[in-house]
């Protein structure tokens, strides 16, 4: 058990924690008084019914995954004590309403140490002011928006890249196949989606692109068949946009539907999700930006590498692993690694820890900003492009940008996709 | 008011404001706390939801917009101003209790499910309002830095005060809705409820009644909004006007009986606490939605008259007591 | 301006479906006085069968209007003895209350069965292309079935006997029971058949858009926004109110930035129901 558990660590470090272990196996041995399990408590809510329901499944699934293997190789070693991590977990219903709530109740009725964040910007905004309320670190894997770091909170960490860099990728190569590509910017009328699309606005203009048309829709929104001859009329060649699943999938369709003839599409979030596959000849061609793909081949310093994590993680839930499930993972993992190097659970020296953070997994670079305007916020992390492409007859995504990390070729225009 | 002080009713309202004011503060007891603010927030949403429910019989699906606006307002004053917390609660109860006259004195002449519907579609209209309007931050909404805690000494006291303001608000709409109930303006309320036609030509003055009614029952929830969201430090459309929350109020008043100040007050307790028990246990929590549902169901088919009614069918003299 | 046309056009298309959909609510209002807050949950419940016929055992998907057409008005009738036969001639807070009830109990035992995911059915009928706009098959067809439905429901409510009843109990309760009309019977078809029009409109949306468990509200809060242009208790009346509100949303959307449309139709919601408390389209209370 020891042993799998350190083969993945390298050199030095190595042999500090087997050290650890034995000390640790000693100490128990010696005092029975210590016998009793050590756990830590790390809480968080899902939103396991409500519209944000998918992704949030995978989230959620990313974190049990991470609690089970650290358990399974015997805990978070921390000032000479093994720890089992148990979680404490609330269905949010997608209700930023009830998340204050429940995570309240999380630090005070179930005395959760630390705290994983919600699914969303719009949720984990309103979770990150409890946990600085009582002082709890929380680890955010599913609200990419920067502004609750910019509020000068102490112990809130982002894992994943931040909403202005969602689409800088589909930018860049956009600007690479069609310097003078004409893009249709239409988002969802939430948080994230908004700050993602001002800050990519600044970016294709800063590329020379010209901006055809710019606008937001209501999040609820189920009939899109008025803005896609909305596009088709501004004469865009490229559409830029999104917001969640539900809203970014049906937008899929109907500008497929109506052929709307675009040469490039990137969606936000919901071509991620390997149930965008449902929508078949429309989900040809698609960008996405994302968080990680199974494709990335980032050498891990500790932890598995992307491929034996996809596969064991394929093994245990029958399901793939998406960006989703890889940042849940990664919250743990990293939470894990500040506590072992902190050699402590006292919140302060694991903040300390996760400020001095500056790491490469299976996930990518993580590396946390500590300047106090963007405290907290990811600073290392890169996103890739995957497109929608027949692979073998059957639909898949593609890592096709940047093109160092790329696993196929980016296709353009769209329509070259379907041959 | 001496005739006032005599009445058991009084006193016993008062008792209430005292076991929520101290109960929590014995032991420093934060779990309880949160769980009797939200509780406070509930009885004060449904007390004053019933004054428009239970005494007029006009069902507002819209209480939430008070609510919410009253959130907007005050957080608004608070971060783009600076204004001090008192000055906004105070500031945004007095304008959206001015709005509710103006959207009363228009909705108002529709009646029984016209007015429903008209109620639902201020609470969506506001919102996609709210949502598109750049001054409140569209639909991301308003944050407030961790530091807006400072000047009242801290996250953990601050937490305390804010708790004790909304007990004082919820202490302040169970009086309301008592006085309202035993005043000449109540009873004119109750004819409307029970004939509108009739009542005026009695000499009812309805539709400035009803409009006044209907202005009293925003200004607390108003303030309890700002409250609620300077605590929670964020506000965002999505959740200033959830229509859920306008129909739990309703749910609410319907439990434990509409029109009586007692049984909406203990209905919005029991709920809260109900709902808070289904939401985290294990064994329930996959199916609170089925459960509240056969629950709320039951009640609606078999006890109309609510928790009150029950009581007072059981033990008629409490009816003397209880108002 | 030919996009303007387009998207004219297509509200238009749009618009008949939205209409059906808001006759099932429109008719159980008009017979009884109750606004069935289930409406919604059995849009959903179309939607679902729609995905299971044609997705799951591969039927053709307009196939799967007929079973859903019988099924949802079984669905109505139980619906109709369960949560509003008690409740007739009650204050309206207490059908709100009852039929909310029930679907909080569906939507949760939904959510249980099938999540909140997003599902698709895929429908290949070729559409029609006027310059660069199309106008998708799956819309055509379902706008013409829209209206085939709502032609067949005015057949039955003025040329046969139970839909005479159906009217004479719209119109006067206590008289059509004089006359010897089994009124409790005509109730209980009158929400069988409303059930039925959610169902089959949701089936057709089923067709055009994908769905969630959760889409049901937004198809629900259209169908009272129809209801009102329309007339209360109105059914033809309704397809009118559907084509208005299509053709807004057509006409509205190249001028206006999309996320102001709710606010424009909301407002308007309102200031309709002010200013014709009966709708636009409205005839005389209980001429059904």
């Amino acid at each position: 058990m020891i042993g799998l558990g350190a083969e993945t660590l390298a050199g030095k470090e190595e042999r500090m924690k087997r050290l650890c272990l034995l000390v640790a196996a000693a100490t128990v041995a010696a005092a029975p008084a210590f016998a009793a399990e050590d756990t830590i408590t790390i809480g968080f809510t899902a939103s396991r019914t409500g519209p944000l329901n998918v992704d949030s499944t995978g989230q959620e699934r990313g974190y049990q995954f991470w609690r089970d293997e650290v358990n399974a190789k015997g805990g978070i070693n921390a000032g000479g004590k093994q720890y089992k991590v148990k979680f404490v977990s609330y269905d949010d219903q997608s209700v930023g309403g009830r998340v204050q709530q429940l995570y309240t109740r999380l630090v005070n009725q179930d005395k959760a140490q630390f705290l994983f964040s919600p699914y969303s910007s719009g949720l984990t905004a309103p979770a990150a002011v409890i946990s600085e309320q009582y002082g709890k670190i929380m680890i955010d894997s599913g609200g990419a928006e920067e502004k609750p770091f910019e509020l000068g909170n102490k112990y809130l960490f982002m894992v994943i890249t931040s909403a202005s860099h969602y689409l800088s990728g589909a930018v860049e190569a956009l600007k690479e196949k069609n310097p003078h590509a004409r893009v249709a910017m239409v988002y969802s009328d939430d948080p994230f989606s908004k700050t993602v699309l001002s800050a990519t606005k600044a970016q294709a203009k800063a590329a020379g692109l010209e901006i055809a048309m710019d606008e937001s829709y209501a999040p609820s929104t189920t009939d899109f068949g008025p803005v896609v001859n909305k596009i088709i009329s501004s004469n865009a060649d490229a559409f830029l946009g999104g917001g969640h699943y539900s809203d970014g999938a049906t937008l899929a369709r109907q500008m497929h539907d109506q052929k709307a003839d675009m040469k490039w599409i990137s969606i936000l979030v919901a071509p991620a999700d390997d149930k965008f596959a449902e929508l078949g000849a429309a989900a040809l061609g698609v960008t996405v930006p994302s968080q990680w793909e199974v494709q990335v081949s980032y050498k891990p310093e500790f932890g598995p590498t992307a491929a034996e994590f996809a596969k064991s993680f394929q093994d245990k839930f029958h399901a793939k692993a998406d960006y989703h499930v890889a940042s849940g993972y990664t919250s743990g993992m990293i939470l894990q690694h500040a506590i072992e190097k902190a050699n402590s659970i006292d919140p302060e020296k694991v903040a300390a820890a996760l400020n001095a953070t500056d790491v490469t997994t299976f996930f990518g670079h993580i590396k946390f900003a500590t300047d106090p305007q963007h405290h907290g916020l990811q600073a290392a992390h890169e996103m890739v492009l995957a497109q929608w492409q027949n692979v073998n007859g059957k639909l898949g995504r593609q890592v096709v940008w940047p093109t160092a990390a790329k696993s196929a070729d980016l296709i353009y225009p769209l329509s070259a996709a379907t041959h | 008011m001496p005739p006032l002080l005599r009445r058991p009713f009084f006193w016993i309202i008062a008792l209430v404001i005292a076991v929520f004011a101290i109960a929590p503060a014995i032991g420093n007891n934060v779990e309880l706390r949160e769980s009797l603010l939200l509780a406070a927030l509930y009885i004060t949403l449904a007390s004053n939801l019933n004054v428009m429910l239970g005494y007029t019989g006009y069902v507002n699906f819209g209480s939430i917009v008070f609510f919410g606006l009253g959130g907007y307002l005050c957080v608004w004053l608070v971060s783009s101003y600076a204004w001090p917390l008192g000055a906004s609660l105070l500031v945004a109860g007095i304008a959206v209790g001015a709005l509710a006259l103006i959207f009363g004195l228009g909705i108002l002449r529709l009646r029984g499910a016209f007015f429903a519907l008209a109620t639902i579609g201020i609470v969506e209209a506001v919102q996609a309002f709210a949502e598109n309007f750049t001054p409140w931050g569209g639909s991301a909404g308003i944050y407030l830095s961790s530091a807006i805690f400072q000047p009242m000494g801290g996250p953990a006291r601050a937490l305390w005060s804010i708790y004790f303001l909304m007990v004082a608000v919820m202490g302040l709409s169970l009086y309301l809705s008592y006085l309202i109930k035993i005043s000449k303006f109540g009873l004119g309320l109750l004819a409307i409820g029970q004939n509108e036609d009739a009542a005026a030509i009695l000499g009812v003055p309805t539709p400035l009644y009803k409009a006044l009614a209907y202005s009293a029952s925003a200004f607390l929830p108003a303030i309890a909004g700002g409250l609620y969201f300077f605590k929670s430090a964020f506000i965002q459309p999505s959740d200033a006007f959830d229509l859920t929350l306008s129909t739990e109020a309703l749910v609410v008043a319907m439990l434990g009986g509409q029109g009586t100040v007692t049984g909406v007050a203990l209905g919005a307790y029991l709920y809260e606490e109900l709902r808070g028990y289904l939401l985290t246990s294990e064994t329930f929590s996959n199916f609170q939605l089925v459960l509240s549902g056969v629950l709320l169901l039951l009640i609606v088919l078999f006890f109309p008259s609510g928790l009150m009614g029950w009581i007072y069918s059981r033990f008629p003299c409490a009816r003397k007591v209880l108002e | 301006m030919l996009g303007t046309l387009a998207s004219i056009i297509d509200g238009v298309l749009v618009g008949l479906v939205y209409g059906l959909a808001a006759m099932g609510l429109t008719l159980i209002w008009g017979v009884m006085d109750v606004i069935n807050l289930t409406h919604g949950a059995m849009i959903v419940g179309g939607m679902f069968a729609l995905y299971m016929l044609a997705s799951a055992l591969g039927l053709p998907p307009y196939l799967a209007l007929p079973p859903v057409l019988i099924g949802a008005f079984c669905i109505g009738i139980l619906l109709y003895w369960i949560a509003i036969h008690r409740m007739v001639g009650r204050p309206p807070l207490m059908s709100l209350l009852s039929t909310f009830s029930v679907n909080l109990v569906l939507i949760g035992i939904g959510t249980g069965v099938w999540g909140t995911a997003l599902f698709n059915v895929e429908v290949s009928v070729p559409g029609i292309s006027m310059g660069r706009y199309t106008f998708p098959g799956a819309h055509i067809v379902a706008a013409v079935l829209a209206a085939v439905v709502a032609g067949a429901l005015y057949f039955f409510l003025h040329h046969t006997r139970l839909g005479k009843s159906v009217r004479a109990v719209a119109n006067n309760r206590e008289a059509a029971e004089l006359v010897g009309i089994p009124t409790t019977r005509v109730l209980a078809v009158s929400v069988g058949l409303g059930v039925a029009l959610a169902g089959v409109s949701g089936v057709l949306i089923g067709t055009l858009f994908p769905f969630t468990l959760l889409s049901g509200d937004g198809y629900q809060l259209k169908s009272f926004v129809v209801t009102v242009l329309g007339g209360f208790g109105n059914p033809v009346g309704a397809l009118f109110g559907g084509v208005a509100l299509g053709l807004l949303e057509g006409i509205v959307t190249p001028f206006v930035p999309v996320s102001w449309t709710l606010v424009i139709e909301f407002v308007l919601f309102v200031l309709v129901l002010i200013a014709f408390p009966g709708g636009v389209f409205a005839s005389r209370r209980g001429a059904l």
